[in-house]
């Protein structure tokens, strides 16, 4: 039912069942929120977003109360003003005066309300909070001295994830947010996802930074410093730099890199594709073995958590297939690193990743071979964006630099592994042609493809029809394995990511990514399919080669080790 | 006979929230704390994280995550008691009984804790050890309280 | 703890005495029913009031050494345990009751006194003094020269309605409530009226909410009967936990089953069919009555299938808080209920729309509910007849402090603070001056001695900056500091805050480290510091303004209320505070001065070598100086001191 309202003075309309910001929103009357989250139903906690309504004693927040006809408001009176600032002269009053040492420094919430509110002074003095610093996980630091309590993060590790591994203990001030009995996160159900990072407004949530130790190795001169990157850095970073994602930026990513000091580049991107021939072998096994339940991916670390910590029965589940990161670092230290002359304990391995799951995936006591890690050290998008400025490098004026290594080629279905469902479409290419021995007649999966953080389908593999689906949000993971586990449903292959729509949406992003940036790199990635030549993993010459040369046949003898995992005990409490 | 975890969760029907609150109150009951490794069951037996259990917990003075010492000692700052000098005395049981408020002294004789109002304002100030209660505490009261409590636990 | 009495008396009880609307007895019935209520009795009967208040000040002794001597002396006699009467400063209190004589009371029943107040009452030598007063009785006989307890001054100004069978009957069986008439009104209600005709009774009886909002409890019924839903809830709120209100857990302890009958009632005009009595955890006692009380109603089918064959279903349970007083606010509290951490919603929704697992809920004070029996029974127009326009019928106040008299009343709405102060509660101690009366709890104000004519209303104390609160009202003397009062509000509201919205959260802290400035006294004391205090003091004022403003919930919102009425009343002693750097009262004990009397002091350098500040000079064996510029007030050298040669000012 539409009606009229008044907004400053302004006559608008709106509907019933609206609450006072969806009007403003939409009417473009910017009025400043903290603890607000889209797609989150509001709770009106914070106090930030209060207007001024007529017949109202108080000032009513507008993020959750709803619209009557005749409604009058002020959205920036003096009076509201005057509240606001307060607001937030009271957060800073307690807040450390970190700003010039913060990671957020200029990516700061409060800075950004500080700023808006026009505060030039020190009005409240209140005293630090003393807290200790948690950062005994290696993924995840938490400063709770930062903290606004505006409790984004436990709802979406509630909500989004499922885990609750968080949550606001105590009353009042005392109020922190922390775990049962103040234990650290590391022996929490964390998954290590990283998304309450990307809604923390300030430094209280951050990655555990190797930065350091990169630029150490880098200058350090009996190391062999080496790169890989995710396939969802190139078009990323892009963003960051303000360049139009185009084919180039590849090669651009190439030289930047290489400037920064990395001596080779890997495009984690073929050892995808390696991921997917040895995981489909692994799955025409499963479903020989007659098993009802499904064949569940394991490149997503915090997925792979998920189920080692709270559903432990279905571990056996789990394809055993290594992650394309460690796959990547195990070829480089044990393959690649002798044809550049190189030991494998001189070779240092950097990853750079949307993902700070990727950290403690690279931590783990199984990713190293006779105490040599597979993988040194990750990096996120985020940090990388830093080395480049720290380094002075000048993005647009680089040059772009192709690939001097031929372990650099994949094949597009390999470089779908970021999108929730691309390496479900990519792997089922090769199974099909696997179980049938012919190629699929459409390689696109549309019904794979999109915004929907479920996404079903059935393929059709010569006689039989594979159930297939691919979700995302480890919450909607929980659920569908729920009616999974009560016989509702019937999968063949599931493909899990912890965070929603995917890698391109991983926890070491950009900072502030919206909808529209999802969009612009999900289509860079289905760009990259419909563009290129190998559109199928099994089809990478150099895959096919490795396979001659190096490895058993797909599944079978030594790749079990190089390529493969054990699935392990919990390691943590 | 100190129920089983099972006997009281017996008494709640399982996966409901709102069982939560009645479930501690009759654990801390018999056990006179919440114990860690309670709270992970009782978030299985709910089917709730223990993270929020124990954030439930942690919101509401009455629970305790540590046990109460052989005399737990209660100080009301009710406005009444508090305008007859109880916050005096709560220092004074925190100098002489070596415990700070909300805490176990290390030995685990002495517990001390401030309630909301015991609403018996006419017996300003009052003070609670163990169950026995004793009305309008004078300070010279207070010291023979404290010497005896010192004693009996020599 | 009494047992049910035989299923005689249920029997009689319930088809002879509720069922009966005239009340017209034959005499038969009249004779039973004159037993049960003990007008009439063949043997002595003893009632000690043993409410909480009661056996904190000793009553569980008395009981024992009642029944000591009752077996001593080989008597027969009854010894009933009841609430408490409300005048809790003359407690432990001791009835006798002998067959024909009217019911004498003697306070101060303590357990030493026992033996000599009993011999007295049995061989009837009492001494009119120990008495506190005896109870009218038309049919027995009368003590001789002693007042009648409700002429008493501490009982003659009050309304007794709710109050009205609190430390009289037995709180521990549902006969002695049936018997005066208890029940009759939920008889009639379900038998006789539809659901919406209760509502509309409440609401012509202009009763409103005694929990501190004041809102029109008809009205608010009206608001969940009317949503279409299946399912409805009633909560009662007993969580009571302002410092220094009591009156709510005394009205339970007094007579739990007025409070069942009315929350039946209630239920029944919104369509609920479950109820919760939200009870706060610390009420031990209160809690096992209720318990016994619900099982009683339930046994006699006053609660649960098919109610008096009308087709009402109502099942009730208690959940106890778990010490929290946002608790108190009801979206806080259904929060609780539903397993969650305590903290209040924005409104709208509002519970009577939206509430206890999402249906519509009615969240009603305790006092609220006890009050509709009685409306029932009377009719609304015996309800508005009492009290004042706009805020009829009688409050429950809790008397605390420094006055006379200390315990609970029941006082028609319209009564002056004056009444209550100075002829209910006998004024002040000790022959003190009355400073200020604070009312309505943490959230209320501090009105000052010059404006005692105040009188109890919704409309009357909002126009003095306070709202009713729950009732607690605390008398405050010539050695109060309003500094220091501030203070402890402050720092109770911190505490107790949520921590949900910042204003709160964030803002009660901001206050209360000001307050704590004022009355502290730091290291190195400077004229900039004194300026920085008065500047805490004109910001207060305006931080204030924005926490009322922005506050989610009423904790915030009112928070700035007791320290905004001490500095509008009581400005100078802030400023003394502030910038004399003194507390009148003495109660600021870092703002104490102290002083070392050359007379006494024989130098013996204790106190020189304790002093945190070396603000103590002196050779051994002679007379020391303490610097007064240096001295923080700490009080270490008075308490080191073995020659009470230090004093303070």
């Amino acid at each position: 039912m539409q009606f009229n309202i008044e907004i400053n003075s302004q006559q608008v309309a709106a509907k019933r069942g609206e609450t006072i910001k969806n009007v403003l929103d939409r009417i473009g009357i910017h009025v400043p929120t903290l603890c607000y989250m889209n797609g989150f139903s509001p709770t009106g906690g914070c106090r930030m977003c209060v207007v001024e309504v007529d017949g109202i004693a108080g000032l009513v927040p507008s993020c959750s109360h709803p619209v009557t006809e005749w409604m009058k408001i002020r959205t920036h009176s003096p009076r509201v003003l005057k509240a606001r600032k307060v607001i937030v002269e009271l957060l800073l009053a307690s807040h450390p005066d970190d700003c010039l040492y913060c990671e957020r420094n200029g990516q700061c919430g409060l800075q950004d309300l500080a700023v808006e509110m026009n505060i030039r002074e020190r009005k409240y003095h209140g005293e630090r909070r003393k807290i200790q610093i948690d950062n005994a996980c290696p993924s995840i630091v938490r400063d709770p001295a930062k903290c606004l309590l505006c409790g984004r993060c436990i709802r979406i590790c509630d909500e989004i994830i499922g885990v609750s591994a968080i949550e606001v203990i105590g009353r009042g001030t005392d109020s922190r947010i922390g775990t049962s009995y103040n234990k650290g996160l590391n022996t929490q159900t964390c998954v290590k996802c990283g998304q309450c990072i990307m809604v923390c407004p300030t430094g209280a949530l951050s990655e555990k930074s190797n930065f350091q130790t990169v630029i150490d190795a880098l200058h350090n001169p009996d190391l062999f410093p080496v790169v890989q990157f995710s396939p969802t850095v190139p078009a990323s970073i892009a963003e960051d730099f303000n360049i139009k994602a185009s084919k180039d930026i590849l090669n651009l990513l190439r030289a930047a890199l290489k400037k920064i000091g990395f001596r080779q580049v890997f495009d984690t991107s073929m050892a995808a594709d390696l991921n997917i021939m040895e995981e489909a072998a692994c799955f025409i096994e499963h479903l020989k073995s007659g098993s009802m339940l499904p064949f569940f991916t394991a490149c997503c670390p915090s997925w792979v958590r998920y189920i080692e910590e709270l559903k432990p029965h279905l571990r056996t589940n789990l394809s055993t297939t290594a992650s394309p990161q460690q796959i990547m670092g195990r070829l480089i230290k044990n393959y690649i690193a002798s044809s550049a002359g190189q030991k494998p304990e001189q070779v240092f391995v950097v990853s750079v990743m949307p993902c700070t799951a990727k950290k403690y995936e690279a931590d783990r006591d199984r990713a190293k071979d006779n105490s040599i890690r597979n993988v040194d050290v990750v990096i996120t998008t985020r940090e990388l964006v830093r080395m480049i400025r720290l380094l002075g490098i000048d993005f647009s004026a680089l040059d772009p630099e192709p690939s001097d290594t031929s372990f650099s080629m994949r094949s597009s279905a390999g470089n779908l592994f970021g999108i929730s469902g691309g390496h479900l479409e990519g792997l089922l290419r090769t199974v099909h042609q696997m179980i049938t021995g012919q190629e699929m007649s459409t390689l696109k999966i549309s019904e794979l493809r999109g915004l929907k953080s479920r996404k079903e389908a059935k393929v059709k593999m010569g006689k039989n029809i594979l159930n297939v689906a691919a979700v995302s949000g480890l919450a909607n993971a929980k659920a569908l394995l729920d009616e999974i586990e009560s016989g509702r449903e019937n999968y063949q292959i599931v493909e899990v990511m912890a965070c929603t729509h995917g890698c391109i949406n991983g926890g070491g992003q950009r900072l502030g990514s919206d909808e529209k940036s999802l969009k612009s790199r999900m289509k860079a990635l289905y760009d990259v399919d419909d563009e290129e030549m190998i559109k199928v993993a099994h089809k990478n010459p150099i895959v096919a080669d490795l396979y001659e040369k190096f490895l058993a046949k797909p599944g079978s003898g030594r790749n079990k080790e190089l390529l493969h995992v054990v699935q392990c005990k919990t390691e943590t409490a | 006979m100190k129920d089983s975890l099972e006997a009281i969760f017996s008494k709640y029907p399982a996966n409901r929230k709102e069982g939560l609150l009645p479930l501690l109150q009759e654990i801390q009951r018999e056990h006179g704390y919440l114990p860690d490794e309670f709270l992970g069951k009782v978030g299985k037996y709910l089917n709730l994280p223990a993270n929020k259990v124990y954030g439930v917990a942690a919101f509401y003075d009455q629970f305790r995550f540590r046990p109460l010492g052989h005399y737990h000692i209660r100080i009301c700052r009710g406005t009444a008691c508090h305008l007859f000098g109880s916050s005096n005395y709560l220092s004074e049981l925190e100098k002489h009984l070596k415990v700070k408020a909300g805490n176990t002294s290390r030995d685990k004789k002495f517990s001390l804790e401030v309630t909301n109002c015991m609403g018996a304002c006419e017996s300003a100030p009052v003070l609670r050890v163990n169950e026995d209660f004793y009305p309008h505490v004078s300070p010279e009261e207070l010291t023979r309280i404290i010497r005896s409590l010192k004693e009996k636990t020599e | 703890m009494a047992t049910l009495n035989s299923n005689d008396n249920k029997e009689f009880l319930v088809e002879k005495v509720l069922k009966n609307y005239s009340n017209n007895f034959d005499k038969v019935t009249a004779e039973h029913l004159s037993q049960i209520k003990r007008d009439k009795v063949t043997r002595p009967v003893i009632y000690i009031g043993m409410g909480t208040c009661g056996l904190i000040a000793g009553a569980g002794k008395t009981y024992d050494a009642v029944k000591k001597f009752l077996t001593e002396n080989q008597t027969d006699a009854e010894i009933v345990k009841v609430g408490c009467l409300g005048l809790c400063s003359a407690e432990p209190l001791l009835d006798v009751q002998l067959p024909g004589k009217g019911r004498i009371s003697f306070h101060h029943a303590t357990e030493d006194r026992v033996e000599a107040l009993l011999q007295s009452a049995f061989h009837r030598t009492m001494v009119a003094a120990t008495a506190l007063g005896q109870y009218k009785h038309p049919a027995l006989e009368e003590w001789a020269d002693v007042p009648y307890i409700e002429q008493h001054p501490f009982f003659v100004h009050q309304h007794r309605i709710l109050l009205r069978h609190s430390g009289i009957i037995s709180p521990y069986t549902i006969d002695d409530y049936i018997a005066q008439g208890g029940y009759k009104s939920l008889y009639k209600t379900v038998l006789n009226y539809t659901a919406d005709k209760v509502c509309e009774i409440v609401e012509q009886s202009e009763l409103r909410g005694r929990g501190g909002g004041g809102f029109p409890t008809g009205k608010k019924w009206m608001i969940a009967a009317g949503t279409g839903s299946d399912k409805k809830y009633l909560i009662c709120n007993a969580d009571e936990s302002d410092p220094g209100a009591f009156m709510n857990r005394a009205l339970i302890e007094g007579n739990p089953h007025r409070v069942l009958e009315g929350i039946a009632i209630a239920s029944y005009a919104i369509g609920a069919t479950n109820a919760y009595i939200y009870l706060r955890s610390d009420y031990e006692q209160s809690f096992v009555l209720l318990e016994n009380a619900i099982k009683q109603a339930r046994e006699y089918g006053f609660i649960g299938e098919n109610i008096f064959g009308s087709g009402f279903n109502l099942s009730i349970s208690i959940r106890q808080g778990a010490g929290a007083f946002v608790c108190g606010e009801e979206t806080a509290l259904i929060a609780s209920i539903e397993g969650r951490r305590g903290l209040p919603q924005s409104k709208p929704p509002f519970p009577a729309e939206k509430g206890l697992f999402g249906h519509p809920t009615i969240v009603n004070n305790v006092e609220t509910l006890a009050n509709i029996p009685a409306i029932l029974e009377n009719g609304p127009l015996w309800f508005k007849s009492i009290g004042a326009q706009q805020s009829r019928g009688t409050k429950l106040f809790s008397l605390a402090g420094k006055s006379v008299l200390n315990g609970f009343i029941e006082v028609p709405m319209g009564v002056s603070l004056n009444t209550i102060v100075f002829d209910i509660a006998g004024g002040v101690k000790n022959d003190k001056k009355l400073k200020a009366v604070q009312v309505g709890g943490p959230s209320g104000v501090c009105i000052p001695s010059h404006q005692l004519d105040t009188t109890i209303g919704f409309e009357s104390l909002q126009e003095v900056g306070s709202s009713m609160g729950l009732g607690g009202l605390i008398i405050l003397d010539e050695d109060t500091c309003m500094v220091n009062l501030s203070k402890y509000f402050m720092e109770f509201l911190h505490e107790e805050s949520c921590g949900k919205c910042i204003p709160c959260r964030e803002g009660t802290g901001r206050m209360l480290k000001i307050l704590e400035e004022i009355t502290r006294r730091p290291r190195e004391d400077s004229t900039h510091e004194t300026l920085e205090r008065f500047k805490g003091v004109v910001e207060m004022e305006s931080l204030a303004e924005v926490i009322r403003d922005t506050s989610l919930c009423g904790l915030g919102q009112n928070a700035p209320n007791p320290v905004l009425s001490s500095l509008k009343w009581f400005r100078e002693e802030f400023e003394e505070h502030i910038f004399d750097r003194k507390c009148q009262a003495g109660v600021c004990h870092n703002l104490r001065t102290f002083f070392i009397d050359v007379e006494v002091c024989n130098g013996c350098n204790v106190c020189q070598k304790k002093c945190p500040e070396n603000a103590i000079v002196g050779t051994i064996k002679l007379p020391h100086f303490i610097i007064e510029s240096k001295c923080t007030g700490c009080g270490i050298c008075f308490e080191s001191c073995k020659f009470n040669a230090i004093y303070f000012k």
